[in-house]
Protein backbone atom coordinates (compact mmCIF):
# COMPACT_ATOMS: atom_id res chain seq x y z
CA UNK A 1 0.00 0.00 0.00
CA UNK A 2 3.02 2.49 1.22
CA UNK A 3 4.93 1.07 -1.87
CA UNK A 4 1.99 1.91 -4.45
CA UNK A 5 1.48 5.35 -3.21
CA UNK A 6 5.37 6.18 -3.38
CA UNK A 7 5.30 5.19 -7.10
CA UNK A 8 1.94 7.03 -7.76
CA UNK A 9 3.86 10.31 -6.24
CA UNK A 10 7.01 9.22 -7.57
CA UNK A 11 5.12 9.00 -11.36
CA UNK A 12 3.50 12.61 -10.84
CA UNK A 13 6.19 13.74 -10.16
CA UNK A 14 8.17 12.54 -12.97
CA UNK A 15 5.60 14.18 -15.25
CA UNK A 16 5.46 17.69 -13.29
CA UNK A 17 9.52 17.72 -13.41
CA UNK A 18 9.17 16.48 -17.26
CA UNK A 19 6.66 19.62 -17.60
CA UNK A 20 8.32 21.89 -16.34
CA UNK A 21 12.10 21.20 -17.97
CA UNK A 22 10.71 20.38 -21.53
CA UNK A 23 8.01 23.59 -21.33
CA UNK A 24 10.21 26.53 -21.61
CA UNK A 25 12.58 25.16 -24.19
CA UNK A 26 9.44 24.06 -26.74
CA UNK A 27 8.04 27.41 -26.20
CA UNK A 28 11.47 29.17 -26.93
CA UNK A 29 11.50 27.09 -30.13
CA UNK A 30 8.77 27.95 -31.62
CA UNK A 31 9.10 31.50 -30.24
CA UNK A 32 12.88 31.65 -32.53
CA UNK A 33 11.04 30.06 -35.86
CA UNK A 34 7.97 32.56 -35.72
CA UNK A 35 10.71 35.04 -35.69
CA UNK A 36 13.14 33.73 -38.11
CA UNK A 37 10.30 33.55 -40.25
CA UNK A 38 8.78 37.14 -39.82
CA UNK A 39 12.55 38.52 -40.07
CA UNK A 40 12.59 36.74 -43.16
CA UNK A 41 9.17 38.54 -44.61
CA UNK A 42 9.81 41.95 -42.84
CA UNK A 43 13.48 42.41 -44.60
CA UNK A 44 12.34 40.57 -47.84
CA UNK A 45 15.93 38.39 -47.41
CA UNK A 46 16.76 36.56 -50.74
CA UNK A 47 16.59 32.71 -49.75
CA UNK A 48 19.90 32.02 -50.74
CA UNK A 49 21.60 34.57 -48.04
CA UNK A 50 18.47 32.95 -45.49
CA UNK A 51 15.48 30.58 -46.60
CA UNK A 52 12.53 30.96 -44.33
CA UNK A 53 11.52 28.25 -42.04
CA UNK A 54 8.65 26.94 -44.42
CA UNK A 55 11.41 27.14 -47.20
CA UNK A 56 13.64 24.58 -45.36
CA UNK A 57 10.27 22.57 -44.32
CA UNK A 58 9.76 22.56 -48.12
CA UNK A 59 13.36 21.61 -48.95
CA UNK A 60 13.38 19.15 -46.43
CA UNK A 61 10.04 16.99 -47.73
CA UNK A 62 11.60 17.69 -51.04
CA UNK A 63 14.99 15.50 -50.18
CA UNK A 64 13.32 13.35 -47.21
CA UNK A 65 14.60 9.99 -48.97
CA UNK A 66 17.59 11.62 -49.62
CA UNK A 67 18.06 12.90 -46.40
CA UNK A 68 16.86 10.05 -44.40
CA UNK A 69 19.44 8.09 -46.42
CA UNK A 70 22.15 9.87 -45.43
CA UNK A 71 21.58 10.50 -42.19
CA UNK A 72 21.69 6.43 -42.17
CA UNK A 73 24.79 6.29 -43.78
CA UNK A 74 25.86 9.49 -41.48
CA UNK A 75 24.89 7.45 -38.53
CA UNK A 76 26.42 3.97 -39.70
CA UNK A 77 29.75 5.47 -39.95
CA UNK A 78 29.56 7.70 -36.44
CA UNK A 79 28.27 4.22 -34.53
CA UNK A 80 31.08 2.03 -35.86
CA UNK A 81 33.67 5.16 -34.98
CA UNK A 82 31.61 5.17 -31.59
CA UNK A 83 32.35 1.44 -31.20
CA UNK A 84 35.73 1.31 -32.17
CA UNK A 85 36.40 4.54 -29.63
CA UNK A 86 34.89 2.76 -27.29
CA UNK A 87 36.11 -0.68 -27.47
CA UNK A 88 40.22 0.98 -28.34
CA UNK A 89 39.43 3.85 -25.59
CA UNK A 90 38.73 0.88 -22.48
CA UNK A 91 41.33 -1.25 -23.61
CA UNK A 92 44.08 1.31 -23.54
CA UNK A 93 42.27 2.90 -20.36
CA UNK A 94 42.36 -0.54 -18.81
CA UNK A 95 46.25 -1.02 -19.89
CA UNK A 96 47.13 2.71 -18.05
CA UNK A 97 45.46 1.45 -15.21
CA UNK A 98 47.26 -1.75 -14.43
CA UNK A 99 50.74 -0.74 -16.05
CA UNK A 100 51.84 2.61 -14.59
CA UNK A 101 55.36 3.01 -16.67
CA UNK A 102 53.18 2.59 -19.52
CA UNK A 103 50.66 5.20 -18.15
CA UNK A 104 53.55 7.77 -17.62
CA UNK A 105 55.17 6.97 -21.41
CA UNK A 106 52.39 6.93 -23.36
CA UNK A 107 49.34 9.21 -21.65
CA UNK A 108 50.68 12.93 -22.75
CA UNK A 109 51.02 11.51 -25.96
CA UNK A 110 47.20 10.55 -25.36
CA UNK A 111 46.72 14.07 -24.46
CA UNK A 112 48.89 15.62 -27.27
CA UNK A 113 46.90 13.45 -30.04
CA UNK A 114 43.61 15.49 -28.65
CA UNK A 115 45.50 18.90 -29.80
CA UNK A 116 46.00 17.79 -33.06
CA UNK A 117 43.59 19.24 -35.37
CA UNK A 118 41.83 16.32 -37.20
CA UNK A 119 41.34 18.82 -40.57
CA UNK A 120 45.16 18.66 -40.72
CA UNK A 121 45.17 14.48 -40.58
CA UNK A 122 42.49 13.86 -42.42
CA UNK A 123 43.62 14.56 -45.93
CA UNK A 124 46.74 11.91 -45.27
CA UNK A 125 44.49 9.83 -44.07
CA UNK A 126 42.72 9.62 -47.11
CA UNK A 127 46.12 8.93 -48.87
CA UNK A 128 46.41 5.96 -46.21
CA UNK A 129 43.02 4.29 -46.44
CA UNK A 130 41.59 5.26 -49.60
CA UNK A 131 38.11 7.18 -50.14
CA UNK A 132 36.04 4.90 -48.59
CA UNK A 133 34.16 4.67 -45.30
CA UNK A 134 37.13 3.23 -43.19
CA UNK A 135 38.42 6.65 -44.05
CA UNK A 136 35.04 8.43 -42.21
CA UNK A 137 35.09 5.30 -39.58
CA UNK A 138 38.99 6.39 -38.39
CA UNK A 139 37.89 9.67 -38.57
CA UNK A 140 35.16 9.71 -36.45
CA UNK A 141 37.30 7.25 -34.25
CA UNK A 142 40.10 9.50 -33.47
CA UNK A 143 37.98 12.23 -32.82
CA UNK A 144 36.02 10.77 -30.17
CA UNK A 145 38.17 8.27 -28.32
CA UNK A 146 39.92 10.95 -26.21
CA UNK A 147 36.74 11.28 -23.75
CA UNK A 148 36.75 7.24 -23.40
CA UNK A 149 40.44 7.04 -22.72
CA UNK A 150 40.63 10.30 -20.35
CA UNK A 151 36.90 9.38 -18.16
CA UNK A 152 37.97 5.21 -18.30
CA UNK A 153 41.65 5.57 -16.97
CA UNK A 154 40.46 7.87 -14.00
CA UNK A 155 37.39 5.86 -13.34
CA UNK A 156 39.74 2.53 -13.23
CA UNK A 157 41.68 4.64 -10.97
CA UNK A 158 39.61 6.55 -8.67
CA UNK A 159 38.96 3.38 -6.13
CA UNK A 160 37.64 3.70 -2.93
CA UNK A 161 40.68 3.08 -0.20
CA UNK A 162 38.02 0.62 1.95
CA UNK A 163 36.99 -1.08 -1.19
CA UNK A 164 40.89 -1.81 -2.33
CA UNK A 165 41.50 -2.79 1.71
CA UNK A 166 38.24 -5.04 1.63
CA UNK A 167 39.84 -6.73 -1.35
CA UNK A 168 43.04 -7.09 -0.34
CA UNK A 169 41.51 -8.77 3.68
CA UNK A 170 40.19 -11.49 1.29
CA UNK A 171 43.41 -11.97 -0.99
CA UNK A 172 42.08 -10.94 -4.09
CA UNK A 173 44.52 -11.34 -6.82
CA UNK A 174 45.54 -8.53 -9.37
CA UNK A 175 42.90 -9.75 -12.27
CA UNK A 176 39.69 -10.13 -9.73
CA UNK A 177 40.56 -6.68 -8.40
CA UNK A 178 40.47 -5.51 -11.79
CA UNK A 179 37.06 -7.84 -12.99
CA UNK A 180 35.72 -7.57 -9.76
CA UNK A 181 36.45 -4.03 -8.72
CA UNK A 182 38.20 -1.50 -10.82
CA UNK A 183 36.05 -2.26 -14.04
CA UNK A 184 32.35 -2.23 -12.61
CA UNK A 185 33.87 1.24 -11.14
CA UNK A 186 34.50 2.49 -13.69
CA UNK A 187 30.96 2.13 -15.19
CA UNK A 188 29.67 5.23 -14.70
CA UNK A 189 32.80 7.30 -15.81
CA UNK A 190 32.84 5.23 -19.27
CA UNK A 191 28.83 6.33 -19.80
CA UNK A 192 30.04 10.35 -19.35
CA UNK A 193 32.69 9.58 -21.54
CA UNK A 194 29.78 7.66 -24.57
CA UNK A 195 28.14 10.79 -23.69
CA UNK A 196 30.72 13.16 -24.90
CA UNK A 197 31.97 11.15 -27.54
CA UNK A 198 28.56 10.37 -28.97
CA UNK A 199 28.16 13.89 -30.61
CA UNK A 200 31.92 14.11 -31.28
CA UNK A 201 31.56 10.60 -33.58
CA UNK A 202 29.10 12.18 -35.37
CA UNK A 203 30.90 15.07 -36.32
CA UNK A 204 33.67 13.43 -36.62
CA UNK A 205 32.39 11.49 -38.88
CA UNK A 206 30.60 14.46 -40.93
CA UNK A 207 34.16 15.70 -40.88
CA UNK A 208 35.10 12.83 -42.90
CA UNK A 209 32.51 12.51 -45.65
CA UNK A 210 33.49 16.46 -46.27
CA UNK A 211 36.94 15.33 -47.17
CA UNK A 212 35.88 11.76 -48.49
CA UNK A 213 33.08 12.75 -50.42
CA UNK A 214 30.67 10.47 -52.30
CA UNK A 215 32.75 7.44 -50.99
CA UNK A 216 29.40 5.23 -49.73
CA UNK A 217 27.16 3.53 -51.78
CA UNK A 218 24.74 6.69 -50.94
CA UNK A 219 25.86 10.16 -49.53
CA UNK A 220 26.50 10.70 -45.73
CA UNK A 221 24.94 14.21 -44.84
CA UNK A 222 28.59 15.47 -45.17
CA UNK A 223 28.51 15.08 -48.92
CA UNK A 224 25.49 15.84 -49.26
CA UNK A 225 26.46 19.59 -47.75
CA UNK A 226 29.30 19.75 -50.20
CA UNK A 227 27.17 19.42 -52.94
CA UNK A 228 24.61 21.63 -51.69
CA UNK A 229 26.82 24.02 -50.61
CA UNK A 230 28.12 23.89 -54.21
CA UNK A 231 25.45 24.54 -55.68
CA UNK A 232 24.30 27.28 -52.99
CA UNK A 233 20.84 25.75 -52.06
CA UNK A 234 20.85 27.25 -49.05
CA UNK A 235 17.65 25.86 -47.72
CA UNK A 236 18.63 22.10 -48.35
CA UNK A 237 21.70 22.94 -46.41
CA UNK A 238 19.29 23.75 -43.47
CA UNK A 239 17.37 20.84 -43.98
CA UNK A 240 21.01 19.30 -43.95
CA UNK A 241 22.08 21.09 -40.77
CA UNK A 242 18.65 19.74 -38.64
CA UNK A 243 18.97 16.21 -40.15
CA UNK A 244 22.62 16.18 -38.43
CA UNK A 245 21.07 17.62 -35.50
CA UNK A 246 18.78 14.88 -34.93
CA UNK A 247 21.36 12.58 -35.92
CA UNK A 248 23.02 13.82 -32.60
CA UNK A 249 20.17 13.37 -30.82
CA UNK A 250 19.73 10.08 -30.93
CA UNK A 251 22.81 9.11 -30.50
CA UNK A 252 22.92 10.92 -27.51
CA UNK A 253 19.56 9.24 -26.56
CA UNK A 254 21.00 5.82 -27.41
CA UNK A 255 23.62 6.27 -25.00
CA UNK A 256 21.16 7.32 -22.31
CA UNK A 257 18.99 4.04 -23.61
CA UNK A 258 22.21 1.74 -22.85
CA UNK A 259 22.73 3.23 -19.32
CA UNK A 260 18.93 2.93 -18.45
CA UNK A 261 18.94 -0.44 -19.42
CA UNK A 262 22.23 -2.22 -19.62
CA UNK A 263 23.75 -0.71 -16.82
CA UNK A 264 20.82 0.31 -14.58
CA UNK A 265 22.35 -0.92 -11.63
CA UNK A 266 24.57 2.41 -11.93
CA UNK A 267 22.23 4.95 -12.90
CA UNK A 268 18.64 3.75 -11.01
CA UNK A 269 16.97 6.61 -10.45
CA UNK A 270 17.81 9.41 -8.45
CA UNK A 271 14.66 9.14 -5.91
CA UNK A 272 15.81 5.81 -4.73
CA UNK A 273 18.83 6.75 -2.82
CA UNK A 274 17.31 9.09 -0.74
CA UNK A 275 14.49 5.69 0.39
CA UNK A 276 14.85 5.53 4.03
CA UNK A 277 12.23 2.79 5.64
CA UNK B 1 24.78 -25.29 9.82
CA UNK B 2 28.73 -24.81 9.67
CA UNK B 3 30.98 -27.20 7.80
CA UNK B 4 33.50 -28.71 10.50
CA UNK B 5 36.90 -28.14 7.87
CA UNK B 6 36.31 -24.83 7.99
CA UNK B 7 35.35 -24.28 11.64
CA UNK B 8 37.09 -21.48 13.80
CA UNK B 9 39.82 -21.83 15.73
CA UNK B 10 39.83 -19.13 18.51
CA UNK B 11 43.59 -16.86 18.37
CA UNK B 12 45.16 -15.00 19.95
CA UNK B 13 46.54 -11.49 19.18
CA UNK B 14 50.04 -10.83 20.54
CA UNK B 15 51.80 -7.71 19.61
CA UNK B 16 55.14 -7.43 20.54
CA UNK B 17 57.27 -3.78 20.27
CA UNK B 18 54.39 -3.00 17.25
CA UNK B 19 55.95 0.96 16.26
CA UNK B 20 54.17 2.71 13.27
CA UNK B 21 55.53 6.10 12.11
CA UNK B 22 54.04 8.07 9.33
CA UNK B 23 56.95 10.45 9.98
CA UNK B 24 60.12 10.83 11.07
CA UNK B 25 58.83 12.75 14.66
CA UNK B 26 55.58 11.68 16.31
CA UNK B 27 54.87 7.88 16.24
CA UNK B 28 51.35 6.75 16.01
CA UNK B 29 52.15 3.54 17.58
CA UNK B 30 54.97 3.30 20.29
CA UNK B 31 56.77 0.32 21.08
CA UNK B 32 53.25 -1.35 21.75
CA UNK B 33 52.97 -4.53 23.40
CA UNK B 34 49.78 -6.23 24.17
CA UNK B 35 47.87 -9.53 24.41
CA UNK B 36 44.40 -9.91 23.56
CA UNK B 37 43.00 -13.50 24.16
CA UNK B 38 41.20 -15.85 21.84
CA UNK B 39 37.46 -15.83 21.29
CA UNK B 40 37.01 -12.93 23.09
CA UNK B 41 35.69 -9.39 22.40
CA UNK B 42 38.30 -6.71 23.44
CA UNK B 43 37.23 -2.63 22.66
CA UNK B 44 39.85 -0.61 21.63
CA UNK B 45 39.13 2.53 23.06
CA UNK B 46 40.54 6.01 22.90
CA UNK B 47 39.97 9.38 21.09
CA UNK B 48 40.80 10.24 17.68
CA UNK B 49 43.88 9.85 16.63
CA UNK B 50 45.42 7.96 19.38
CA UNK B 51 46.27 5.02 17.53
CA UNK B 52 43.33 2.71 17.42
CA UNK B 53 42.45 2.16 13.80
CA UNK B 54 46.77 1.92 13.02
CA UNK B 55 46.56 -0.59 15.50
CA UNK B 56 43.82 -2.74 14.30
CA UNK B 57 45.73 -2.16 10.32
CA UNK B 58 48.25 -3.98 11.69
CA UNK B 59 46.62 -6.59 13.21
CA UNK B 60 44.68 -7.35 9.57
CA UNK B 61 48.16 -6.71 7.74
CA UNK B 62 46.99 -3.39 6.22
CA UNK B 63 49.95 -1.46 7.42
CA UNK B 64 53.13 -2.77 7.71
CA UNK B 65 54.35 -1.44 10.91
CA UNK B 66 57.96 0.51 10.85
CA UNK B 67 59.24 -1.88 13.22
CA UNK B 68 58.02 -4.77 16.22
CA UNK B 69 55.60 -7.08 14.58
CA UNK B 70 51.80 -9.10 15.44
CA UNK B 71 51.64 -12.24 15.72
CA UNK B 72 48.03 -14.78 15.30
CA UNK B 73 48.22 -18.04 16.96
CA UNK B 74 45.77 -21.09 18.32
CA UNK B 75 45.66 -21.69 22.14
CA UNK B 76 48.72 -23.85 22.11
CA UNK B 77 49.11 -24.34 18.70
CA UNK B 78 51.11 -23.56 15.78
CA UNK B 79 51.49 -19.13 15.11
CA UNK B 80 51.79 -17.00 12.49
CA UNK B 81 54.34 -14.95 12.68
CA UNK B 82 54.28 -11.59 10.18
CA UNK B 83 53.05 -12.17 6.59
CA UNK B 84 52.93 -15.50 5.86
CA UNK B 85 51.85 -17.60 2.49
CA UNK B 86 48.20 -16.94 1.86
CA UNK B 87 47.19 -20.48 1.98
CA UNK B 88 48.85 -20.51 6.03
CA UNK B 89 46.95 -17.05 6.80
CA UNK B 90 44.63 -17.13 9.22
CA UNK B 91 41.23 -15.75 7.93
CA UNK B 92 40.22 -12.21 8.94
CA UNK B 93 37.14 -10.06 7.97
CA UNK B 94 37.27 -6.30 8.40
CA UNK B 95 34.08 -4.27 8.61
CA UNK B 96 34.91 -0.21 7.79
CA UNK B 97 33.13 2.61 9.11
CA UNK B 98 31.05 2.89 6.16
CA UNK B 99 29.66 -0.31 5.02
CA UNK B 100 31.58 0.07 1.78
CA UNK B 101 29.05 -2.43 -0.07
CA UNK B 102 29.95 -2.32 -3.82
CA UNK B 103 26.66 -0.31 -5.16
CA UNK B 104 26.45 -2.22 -8.58
CA UNK B 105 25.75 -5.52 -6.76
CA UNK B 106 22.80 -6.56 -4.59
CA UNK B 107 23.04 -7.33 -1.08
CA UNK B 108 22.71 -11.17 -1.52
CA UNK B 109 25.64 -10.69 -4.69
CA UNK B 110 27.61 -8.34 -2.16
CA UNK B 111 27.68 -11.41 0.68
CA UNK B 112 28.92 -13.83 -2.14
CA UNK B 113 31.90 -11.11 -2.49
CA UNK B 114 34.36 -13.09 -0.25
CA UNK B 115 33.29 -16.99 -1.92
CA UNK B 116 34.57 -15.25 -4.44
CA UNK B 117 37.59 -14.00 -3.72
CA UNK B 118 39.18 -16.10 -1.13
CA UNK B 119 40.67 -19.57 -1.75
CA UNK B 120 39.70 -21.05 1.83
CA UNK B 121 36.33 -21.04 0.55
CA UNK B 122 37.06 -21.91 -3.41
CA UNK B 123 35.93 -25.59 -2.98
CA UNK B 124 32.68 -24.30 -1.54
CA UNK B 125 29.94 -24.75 -4.73
CA UNK B 126 28.12 -22.02 -6.20
CA UNK B 127 24.80 -22.90 -5.18
CA UNK B 128 25.87 -23.47 -1.15
CA UNK B 129 27.68 -20.52 -1.11
CA UNK B 130 24.94 -18.59 -2.26
CA UNK B 131 22.54 -20.46 0.14
CA UNK B 132 25.32 -19.69 2.95
CA UNK B 133 25.17 -16.16 1.75
CA UNK B 134 21.52 -15.94 2.18
CA UNK B 135 21.73 -17.47 5.77
CA UNK B 136 24.38 -15.13 6.53
CA UNK B 137 21.74 -12.46 5.77
CA UNK B 138 19.30 -14.04 7.81
CA UNK B 139 21.50 -13.95 11.17
CA UNK B 140 21.98 -9.93 10.40
CA UNK B 141 18.07 -9.82 10.27
CA UNK B 142 17.33 -8.94 6.97
CA UNK B 143 14.40 -10.55 5.29
CA UNK B 144 13.85 -12.17 2.41
CA UNK B 145 12.63 -9.54 -0.06
CA UNK B 146 15.32 -7.31 0.79
CA UNK B 147 18.67 -9.61 -0.33
CA UNK B 148 18.12 -9.09 -3.49
CA UNK B 149 17.82 -5.12 -2.95
CA UNK B 150 20.74 -2.96 -4.34
CA UNK B 151 22.79 -1.08 -1.99
CA UNK B 152 21.45 2.08 -2.64
CA UNK B 153 17.88 1.28 -1.43
CA UNK B 154 18.84 0.07 1.36
CA UNK B 155 19.06 2.23 4.78
CA UNK B 156 22.35 3.02 6.32
CA UNK B 157 21.51 0.49 9.80
CA UNK B 158 20.50 -2.14 7.00
CA UNK B 159 23.90 -1.30 4.73
CA UNK B 160 25.78 -2.42 8.01
CA UNK B 161 24.25 -5.40 8.64
CA UNK B 162 25.09 -6.43 5.15
CA UNK B 163 28.46 -5.53 5.38
CA UNK B 164 28.73 -7.57 8.94
CA UNK B 165 27.01 -10.50 6.58
CA UNK B 166 29.65 -10.03 4.50
CA UNK B 167 32.48 -10.30 7.23
CA UNK B 168 30.80 -13.37 8.76
CA UNK B 169 30.58 -15.18 5.22
CA UNK B 170 34.53 -16.48 4.87
CA UNK B 171 33.88 -17.28 9.15
CA UNK B 172 36.88 -15.57 9.96
CA UNK B 173 38.79 -16.65 12.97
CA UNK B 174 39.35 -12.89 13.31
CA UNK B 175 36.92 -10.24 12.97
CA UNK B 176 38.13 -6.71 13.04
CA UNK B 177 35.65 -3.95 13.32
CA UNK B 178 36.36 -0.02 12.87
CA UNK B 179 34.24 2.53 14.62
CA UNK B 180 31.51 0.66 12.42
CA UNK B 181 28.59 1.99 13.67
CA UNK B 182 29.99 5.53 14.47
CA UNK B 183 27.60 6.91 11.95
CA UNK B 184 24.26 5.50 12.80
CA UNK B 185 21.75 6.71 15.73
CA UNK B 186 21.77 5.89 18.95
CA UNK B 187 19.12 3.48 19.06
CA UNK B 188 20.09 1.56 15.50
CA UNK B 189 23.71 1.32 17.15
CA UNK B 190 22.21 -0.14 20.39
CA UNK B 191 20.93 -3.12 18.75
CA UNK B 192 23.47 -3.47 15.89
CA UNK B 193 25.83 -4.00 19.31
CA UNK B 194 22.64 -6.58 20.71
CA UNK B 195 23.30 -8.35 17.10
CA UNK B 196 27.26 -8.72 17.64
CA UNK B 197 26.69 -9.99 20.84
CA UNK B 198 24.34 -12.35 19.28
CA UNK B 199 26.65 -13.27 16.64
CA UNK B 200 29.25 -14.07 18.75
CA UNK B 201 27.87 -16.02 21.32
CA UNK B 202 26.11 -18.05 18.57
CA UNK B 203 29.63 -18.51 17.14
CA UNK B 204 32.53 -17.17 19.83
CA UNK B 205 35.64 -15.63 18.00
CA UNK B 206 38.30 -13.25 18.61
CA UNK B 207 36.99 -10.00 17.71
CA UNK B 208 38.84 -6.74 18.05
CA UNK B 209 35.94 -3.70 18.01
CA UNK B 210 37.44 0.36 17.65
CA UNK B 211 35.24 2.87 19.02
CA UNK B 212 34.96 5.91 21.01
CA UNK B 213 31.81 5.46 22.47
CA UNK B 214 32.36 4.74 26.39
CA UNK B 215 29.08 3.13 26.25
CA UNK B 216 29.55 1.04 23.62
CA UNK B 217 32.69 -0.33 24.13
CA UNK B 218 30.85 -1.82 27.55
CA UNK B 219 28.35 -3.35 26.31
CA UNK B 220 30.49 -5.19 23.68
CA UNK B 221 33.96 -6.00 25.69
CA UNK B 222 35.23 -8.65 27.61
CA UNK B 223 38.09 -6.28 28.20
CA UNK B 224 38.93 -2.95 27.02
CA UNK B 225 42.02 -1.47 25.83
CA UNK B 226 42.20 1.70 26.46
CA UNK B 227 44.96 3.93 24.12
CA UNK B 228 46.41 6.91 24.15
CA UNK B 229 49.27 8.55 21.97
CA UNK B 230 50.29 5.58 20.43
CA UNK B 231 50.43 3.11 23.54
CA UNK B 232 48.17 1.02 25.39
CA UNK B 233 47.07 2.73 28.63
CA UNK B 234 45.42 0.66 30.36
CA UNK B 235 43.97 -3.13 29.55
CA UNK B 236 40.63 -3.24 31.96
CA UNK B 237 39.29 -6.50 32.22
CA UNK B 238 34.84 -6.04 31.88
CA UNK B 239 33.04 -7.78 34.96
CA UNK B 240 29.60 -7.67 33.85
CA UNK B 241 28.40 -10.76 32.91
CA UNK B 242 27.22 -11.79 29.67
CA UNK B 243 24.21 -12.48 28.03
CA UNK B 244 24.21 -8.99 28.10
CA UNK B 245 20.75 -7.37 27.30
CA UNK B 246 19.32 -4.22 26.22
CA UNK B 247 18.40 -3.38 29.92
CA UNK B 248 21.51 -4.10 31.16
CA UNK B 249 22.28 -0.24 29.89
CA UNK B 250 20.06 0.86 32.66
CA UNK B 251 21.77 -1.06 35.59
CA UNK B 252 23.70 0.54 38.67
CA UNK B 253 26.51 -2.12 37.54
CA UNK B 254 26.41 -0.19 33.75
CA UNK B 255 26.82 3.06 35.32
CA UNK B 256 29.28 1.82 37.75
CA UNK B 257 31.38 0.67 35.02
CA UNK B 258 30.95 3.87 32.68
CA UNK B 259 32.42 5.89 35.85
CA UNK B 260 35.56 3.83 36.19
CA UNK B 261 36.25 3.87 32.06
CA UNK B 262 35.61 7.11 31.78
CA UNK B 263 37.88 8.43 34.46
CA UNK B 264 40.58 6.47 33.04
CA UNK B 265 40.11 7.61 29.94
CA UNK B 266 40.49 11.02 31.32
CA UNK B 267 43.24 10.28 33.90
CA UNK B 268 45.34 9.56 31.01
CA UNK B 269 44.59 12.22 29.02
Amino acid sequence: MRDLRRADNGSSLFANRWIVSALPPILVFLLMVCLWQWTVEFWKLKPIVLPSPAAVWKAATEKESVLIKGMLATGAAAGLGLVSSVVIGSILAILFSQFRWLRLSIYPYVIFLQTVPIVAIAPLLIIWSGNNLRTIVIIATIISVFPIIANVTAGLLAIDRNWIDLFRMHGASRWQSLAKLRIPAAIPHLLVGMRISSGLAVIGAIIGEFFVGNATSYDGLGSLMTQWQSQQRTAHLFAALVASTLLGIAFFLIVHLLGRTVFRRWTMAVDLESYDP
Amino acid sequence: MEDASIAAAPLEIECSDLEVRFSAHVPVLERLSCKFPAGQIVVLLGRSGCGKSTLLRCVAGLQKPTSGGVRLSAVGGQGHQGRVGVDARPRMSFVFQEATLLPWRSAIENVLLPAELDRGLAGVGRDDARQLAATRLEEVGLEKQEHHKLPRQLSGGMKMRVALARALMNDPDILLLDEPFAALDDILRNRLNELLLQLWSHRPRTILFVTHNISEAIFLSHQIAIMHKGRIGQQWINPLPFPREHRLRSTPEFSHCYGVVSSALESLS
